[in-house]
């Protein structure tokens, strides 16, 4: 790692204060992504703002018709939360996904959306769901947040407070693991909204995570794994590499998606 | 340098550090605490697992002072004085849940922080399913689980 200075505001306001007037500071959560980084000397930030120590930013809690989950949140508490698991269960079930017990207890959903990791879970459930990413500057649909990858609309002094989901009526994610890193070769994420349906699909797209409109109209005339039957997703625009050709990723869409739409169903 | 203070297997350190030291580091190289191995370094393996605030993390992928202020167990913590064994240590003896014993310490923690979380009566197929996180290159896990499921049960005798 090359050498930084480290600072542990107490307020939101702070931190974005902090990370406006330092060039090149850096925000970290749990740290999983980026200390990792930090130690193949990836990145030299000059300084970096911890938040964890910042009250009540890891609260889960209802709030009318949203699910409004803290950025600090870590993986596990999600998983484990009565209220996440209430209310969308499809979103405890995929944070039980995310890495290994250990990484559960520091990784968070603040972390792993401001990464916008191509192969990341929660951008998937984000996009599913149409969650909408509140700032200390604004509110941001999901639509709008995930840029390509590792990039996100976010400004280089915002800091994502909470992701407020509204409540599916089914849904359901399921991932298929690259067998040596478990990472998701292609997960996707099914949401059945009382308008539309949504399909988001992570792990497989070349500028990361991205909705299949062709699946969600079959699906929103009727959401059953067989209005999936005989729908393709073109290879064009998939990653393909020595785990996967863009070919069989884009063959793992189509499966994935009618297992999720069943596993929503049943 | 930032200053902290940590308080291992029951006892308070204040230090100086330099912001860069991983938490495996401070708790071997400070501390001499060497029972926390270090094994892939990229949070994969689980040698370097340890309990920061009751909760196993991979000390390899946590700042020392991400953990100020905090309260950490390593498995020198488990059996103080070295005798008895932990309960969860005593089974992996006994069912030969070791070979080279070099991830076995990040096994253990694993282990006991699983036990705290799942109850003492946990599966097999749980028990495989929560190790995702900690590789054995010698054992092949099959006397890890029985190890893990033994001492599961006998915690609970032991509480």
């Amino acid at each position: 790692m090359y050498e930084f200075k480290f600072s542990r505001p107490a307020t939101v306001r702070q931190a974005a204060n902090l990370l406006a007037k330092t060039e090149d500071a850096k925000l970290v959560a749990g740290g999983h992504t980026l200390i990792p980084v930090l130690k193949q000397r990836l990145a030299k930030p000059t300084h970096l703002i911890d938040l964890s120590r910042i009250e009540g930013l890891d609260a889960i809690e209802m709030k009318g018709r949203s699910l409004v989950i803290g950025a600090m949140a870590r993986h596990a508490s999600v998983a484990n939360s009565a209220a996440v698991g209430e209310a969308i269960p499809a979103l405890a079930r995929l944070a039980g996904m995310i890495g290994d017990p250990a990484v559960r207890h520091m990784g968070t959903i603040g972390g792993s959306i401001a990464n916008n990791d191509p192969t990341a879970d929660y951008p998937a459930a984000c996009l599913a769901l149409d969650a909408t990413i509140v700032t200390n500057k604004r509110k941001i649909k999901s639509d709008d947040f995930f840029k390509g990858l590792f990039e996100t609309a976010l400004g280089p002094d915002e800091v994502i407070s909470r992701v407020q989901f509204p409540l599916a009526k089914r849904a359901a994610y399921v991932k298929f693991r690259n067998q040596a890193s478990r990472y998701a070769l292609v997960g996707v994420f099914v949401a059945k909204r009382p308008s539309e349906v949504r399909v988001a699909v992570t792990g497989a797209g070349a500028s990361g995570v991205f909705r299949v409109k062709s699946f969600e109209e079959a699906l929103k005339k009727r959401f059953s794994p067989k209005s999936l039957a005989g729908l393709t997703v073109p290879a064009d625009g998939l990653n393909g590499d020595l785990h996967g050709s863009a070919e069989y990723r884009a063959h793992l869409i189509g499966v994935l998606a009618a297992r999720a739409v069943e596993e929503a169903n049943a | 340098m930032a200053k902290i203070s940590i308080t291992v297997n029951g006892s308070t350190t204040a230090a100086n550090v330099d912001p860069r030291l991983l938490l495996v580091q401070f708790l071997r190289e400070n501390l001499r605490l060497t029972g926390t191995h270090v094994g892939c370094d990229t949070s994969q393996c689980g040698a370097c697992v340890v309990h920061l605030n009751g909760q196993a993390v991979k000390s390899c992928t946590v700042l020392t002072v991400m953990a100020d202020g905090g309260s950490v167990t390593t498995i020198e913590g488990l059996a103080p004085d070295g005798a008895p064994l932990h309960p969860m240590q005593e089974a992996f003896r006994q069912n030969h849940g070791l070979q080279c014993g070099f991830c076995t310490p990040g096994m253990i923690m694993t282990a006991v922080d699983m036990v705290n979380r799942k109850g003492h009566d946990i599966d097999e197929h749980t028990i495989r399913e929560e190790l995702e996180g900690n590789l054995c290159r010698c054992t092949g896990y099959h006397n890890i689980v029985k190890s893990i499921s033994a001492g599961a049960k006998a915690m609970a005798n032991s509480a």
